[in-house]
């Protein structure tokens, strides 16, 4: 027998095996061997020792970083590609490569693959197609040719039953980021120096930061075929490379995507970009309201959602606790959205409003929705322009303004909550106007926006002035 | 300090970033995908990671991967990802790998609905994958929990080489309050044990399988000790009225909110109530717990489950407990849970559920 030397990728003796072990893990002609030498020897000559991350997969080269003096990673059952794309994507400098059986990659990890192909990421890929589940005692791959006989196909592989064997390259070969795709074997000597070719050019593409790279190789599995080591050989020339033919499927010069480190933010940068924007003072001491438990209320296009946030913003400007807390789901397909806000002196307990002591009901089925759930003594501001009705209760206050009119007389429908939150603020004098003017140019981007809506607040403080005023203050002395 | 409205699932986000966050991994399911948006916009623009993986499992595998290369690695999900990922979670205990996971509770079992449920916190709390391992669990109750909690969860998961888990509720994750962000940026330092494609981290192996059943043996032995490490250092929660309580609620997430809500309106009735919230659930407040249940007549766990974390409560209470229990997405009001306890103190009732 001729004695090879070791590659110096290899350790030295394999410790982690065991103390002074010398010997690999693998059966006798089993092709994971060749492959790993090959990468090994690859590796050395490209001189990228030190910037190479291995991720092994779970089956028979589950141990290889018992051999790979390189950074190592031993990955879930399928997942390499997944963890190989978190390697590669936290370190630029490193060169990942993701090692796979025909189980790990065509079966359980098909999804990761093909994902992490279709990313274009920055790997190189070896996929050990020996058509058998090696590790777990040879049962069926996706890979096994039909009529092969495993242990999960006793009878041989029917497609019938089973499907027909997945050829990887094919399929990657349909995807547009990948730079490189190809099939060899482990057949013979002539083979394996082809196969070593196509290795050093996935390895070579990492070191030029090009791209995702594949190498699949027809590797023998004596054990598992039930073969000596040569008729194993012969079995992999004559019967696999058949289905499965050995060429280069693709290999282009200049990669589809080109790659760009990111730009990273300072700490700095970082700090500025989350810090509140919206500086308004606030005031040092605290004007003493009631507890609010507001429901606002309308349909999906009536701004409900973001009325609530303006308000709960207005209340926290004014140095209150607030929370806002929307109805999701299903409920915001029929007739209603509504949204939870509370304001308060003291910390706030639950957000969720279940018994309101203001309702704004922006629409009619709102109303309908939300008249039964007020406290008693509630106010409820109705939104006139669409609600004909009056309410049932006699035992809460009811305000009937003509909100979507008003919004519409200033020129924008969509500033009906405006107005009606402008209204719920003259009444109850939980958050005051001045605020409210403050924070509608902080809360809108577009500057004509701005202007209607600060008219909308106007017009709504006029006809506060004008019809509700005087008859709120009688209705009080009564 | 200024303080922003924002809602309890951007908060985590600014939390994390500003806590050292250097990879999201995700995928998106409500009500967890609003930490995706959110992610998928301040990561990037922070040159920063983000990628949305193609499931939930390779999710995990992806944060796997980052945290070998020495990232500060997240990702947010709900219940049905949550257990996806629980194969990738043990890998991560068994590999030691520091990670944080929002996971934004929803109602089930199976696709269930996207409203509030509290029903995660066996499969959270107890590991939820296979072999013996724990994941560190923060239960925040507010938006500015969720940011404060995420600042703080990276060099937590660094410091224990563990998974910090983030257990919240569609409506802590909905809510919008005020918060204060923080204003220093943390770093991971360099670990040791990391790749990092040099050198000196050359010799670094990342793995979980040990085929000798003596190492495997000591491998669990030690990650036992560090439980046990954790349990002594790292034990926190908060107290309510509890001095003079009699009657003492036990909840976490948008259950504390509403029992705290309760807690105040039975004060009101001059009825001594108190509320315990755990702000770890693992590690749990049991002690604490064991203190107070000689000091109150009766404990009530407000819970949307089918009481999960009543059962701890009991085990560490030596005594069984009142469980007040919502499932399916119904979130109880203040009315409600008011009117449970009432009946309960008034008949003196120390068992119910
Ligand atoms: C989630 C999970 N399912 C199943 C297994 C069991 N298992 C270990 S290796 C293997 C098959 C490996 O076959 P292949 O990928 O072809 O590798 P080979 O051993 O042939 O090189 C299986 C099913 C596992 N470890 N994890
Ligand atoms: S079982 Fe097959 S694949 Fe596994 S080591 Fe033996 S020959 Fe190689
Ligand atoms: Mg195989």
């Amino acid at each position: 027998m001729v004695k090879h030397a070791k590659p110096k990728t290899f350790y030295e003796t394999f410790e982690r095996r065991g103390p002074g072990e010398k010997n690999t893990t693998y059966c006798p002609g089993c092709g994971h061997g060749n492959a790993h030498k090959l990468i090994a020897e690859v590796i050395a000559e490209l001189g990228i020792q030190d910037r190479v991350i291995f991720c092994s997969p779970v089956g028979c080269s589950v141990f290889a970083y018992y051999y790979f003096d390189t950074g190592n990673v031993q990955c879930s059952h399928g997942r390499a590609p997944a963890v190989a794309t978190g390697l590669s994507r936290a370190r630029d400098n490193a060169i990942v490569i993701s090692y796979q059986g025909d189980g790990d990659l065509a079966g359980i990890g098909m999804g990761a693959i093909m994902h992490a192909a279709n990313r274009g990421e920055h790997m190189a890929v070896f996929f050990i197609n020996n058509a058998i589940y090696g590790m777990t005692g040879g049962q069926m791959a996706p890979t096994t040719l039909v009529g092969q006989k495993t242990t999960t196909t006793p009878f041989g592989r029917t497609p019938g039953r089973e499907g027909f064997p997945i050829r990887m390259c094919e399929l990657i070969n349909e995807l547009q980021a990948p730079v490189y795709i190809e099939r060899v074997s482990l057949g013979d000597a002539a083979r394996i120096m082809r196969a070593k070719r196509a290795v050093k050019q996935a390895l070579l593409n990492q070191v030029h930061k090009k791209g995702f790279s594949f190498v699949e190789l027809l590797s023998p599995c004596p054990i598992n075929w039930k073969m000596t080591p040569i008729e194993a050989r012969k079995w992999l020339i004559d019967t696999m490379e058949p289905l499965f033919p050995v060429k280069v499927f693709r290999n282009i010069e200049e990669p589809p995507v080109k790659y760009e480190p990111p730009k990273i933010l300072s700490d700095a940068e970082l700090v500025d970009l989350f810090a509140a924007t919206t500086e308004i003072e606030i005031p040092v001491s605290v004007r003493e309201v009631e507890d609010q438990y507001i429901k606002i209320a309308g349909f999906g296009g009536q701004g409900v959602m973001s009325a609530g946030v303006f308000l709960a913003n207005c209340a926290i400007k004014e140095g209150f606790n607030a929370t806002w807390l929307p109805s999701y789901g299903p409920e915001m397909r029929g007739g209603t959205a509504n949204a939870s806000v509370i304001i308060s002196n003291n910390q706030i307990g639950t957000p969720l409003v279940s018994s309101p002591n203001v309702l704004i009901a922006m629409n009619a089925p709102s109303l309908d929705t939300f008249e039964d759930t007020i406290v008693p003594g509630g106010l409820v501001i109705v939104n006139s322009s669409l609600v004909s009705r009056k309410l049932r209760r006699e035992d809460v206050q009811a305000i009937y303004a003509p909100v979507t009119e008003i919004a519409k007389d200033v020129g924008l429908i969509a500033a009906a909550s405006v107005v009606a939150l402008t209204l719920y603020a003259c009444i109850s004098g939980a958050v005051q106007i001045e605020t409210i003017q403050k924070v509608i140019p902080l809360s809108l981007k577009k500057k004509a926006l701005v202007e209607v809506n600060l008219k909308a607040v106007e017009a709504a403080v006029e006809y506060y002035q004008k019809n509700l005023k005087e008859a709120l203050v009688f209705s009080n002395m009564q | 300090m200024a303080k922003q409205l924002i809602k309890g699932n951007e908060a985590v986000v600014y939390g994390a970033l500003l806590g050292g966050a250097t990879h999201f991994f995700g995928y998106p399911i409500t009500p967890a995908s609003e930490i995706a948006h959110a992610a998928a916009e301040y990561f990037v623009s922070t040159g920063r990671c983000f990628l949305q993986a193609e499931d939930e499992v390779n999710a995990i595998n992806m944060l796997y991967g980052a945290a070998s290369a020495g990232g500060r690695v997240m990702t947010a999900s709900s219940g049905p990802g949550i257990a996806l990922m629980s194969e990738g979670l043990s890998y991560l205990a068994g590999a030691e790998l520091p990670a944080v996971v929002v996971d934004v509770q929803r109602a089930g079992p199976g696709l269930g609905n996207i409203w509030p449920e509290q029903s995660d916190y066996n499969m959270v709390v107890k590991g939820g994958g296979h072999g013996n391992y724990r994941n560190i669990v923060l239960a925040p109750f507010s938006a500015q929990e969720m940011c404060d909690f995420a600042y703080r969860a990276f060099d937590l998961a660094d410091r224990y080489r563990m998974t910090v888990f983030i257990l919240a509720d569609a409506y802590i994750g909905q809510i919008m309050e005020a918060v204060e962000v923080p204003t220093k940026v943390l770093h991971s330092p360099r670990k040791e044990w990391a790749l990092y494609a040099d050198r000196e981290s050359r010799h670094n192996l990342i793995t979980s399988i040990l085929m000798n059943t003596e190492l495997l043996y000591h491998h669990n032995k030690k990650l036992q000790e560090k439980y046990a490490r954790l349990e002594q250092e790292l034990v926190e929660w908060e107290e309510y009225e509890t001095e003079d309580a009699e009657f003492l609620f036990v909840a976490y997430g948008i259950s504390a909110r509403i029992s705290l809500s309760v807690v105040r309106e039975l004060r009101r009735l001059n009825l001594k109530a108190g509320l315990l919230r755990p702000k770890t659930l693992y590690p749990f407040p049991g002690a604490r717990i064991a203190a107070l249940s000689r000091q109150v007549r009766q404990i009530a766990v407000v819970e949307l489950s089918n009481g999960q974390m009543a059962a701890d409560v009991e085990l560490a209470a030596k005594r069984p407990v009142l469980k007040y229990n919502w499932m399916g997405g119904k979130v109880p009001s203040i009315q409600e849970v008011l009117e449970l306890a009432k009946q309960d103190l008034k008949q003196n009732t120390t068992v119910r559920g």
